[in-house]
């Protein structure tokens, strides 16, 4: 089921305060807040979107609003299937 | 035959079901247009007089997005979820289902057919 209309895409609060305050500074800001919505403001700045482990940087394009800052940060690493001959290493 | 839109050539069919034969257009578009036109959704693709083809191309071009159109805003969509590099965009590139199914067994669709793997657990072995 989708959000009702009615209250909004979630954008995380403290994250749209803290972008509106930085002004022209493009410093990376950290976060954890992979469900927060990307609103136009976001446009130009930079993210450490946190993936479970570490935070990947993810920079805001005009085309990523509308996703969610979780879209851009991924938390599975596919590293190939085990080769039998060489055994289970790694 | 009659020629609606470019290449697409409906049968001897009813009229509801030859529109269906154009991309974009499913039973209930085809319904659609059928009575917004008062063509008879019965009658045989084949009975339409040139003048009523030119009326139905027409109609069909403004009130929606067929064909060439439709697939090329439809790539489009998908060369920008590519392109942004966010995990749907991913998933297309991969080749893998998008909306979050399954991929341990099935997904064919997406996978094509089966590659085996020497010394891999037979599905009914998962269990």
């Amino acid at each position: 089921m989708g959000r009702s209309l009615k209250k909004g895409p979630f954008v995380e609060p403290k994250l749209l305060a803290k972008v509106r305050a930085m002004g022209a500074s493009r410093d990376p800001i950290k976060t954890w807040s992979r469900a927060c919505t990307i609103p136009p403001d976001f446009i130009g700045h930079t993210f450490m979107v946190h993936n479970g482990k570490q935070h990947l940087k993810v920079y805001i394009s005009e085309d990523m609003v509308g996703h969610k800052l979780g879209e851009f940060s991924p938390t599975r690493q596919f590293r190939g299937h085990t080769n039998k001959k060489e055994g289970k290493k790694r | 035959m009659p020629r609606v839109i470019g290449v697409d050539i409906p049968s001897n069919k009813r009229l509801e079901i030859s529109l269906t034969y154009l991309y974009g257009i499913g039973r209930t578009r085809a319904l659609e247009v059928c009575d917004a036109l008062k063509f008879d959704r019965g009658m045989k693709a084949g009975e339409l007089t040139e003048e009523q083809v030119t009326t139905l191309a027409t109609h069909l071009q403004k009130e929606y997005t067929v064909e060439g159109n439709l697939r090329r805003q439809i790539a489009g969509a998908i060369a920008r979820l590519r392109d942004i590099g966010c995990y749907r965009g991913m998933r297309h590139r991969r080749g893998l289902p998008v909306r979050g199914q399954r991929t341990r067994t099935n997904a064919r669709s997406r996978k094509g057919p089966k590659k085996t793997v020497a010394g891999k657990k037979s599905v009914k072995g998962m269990k």
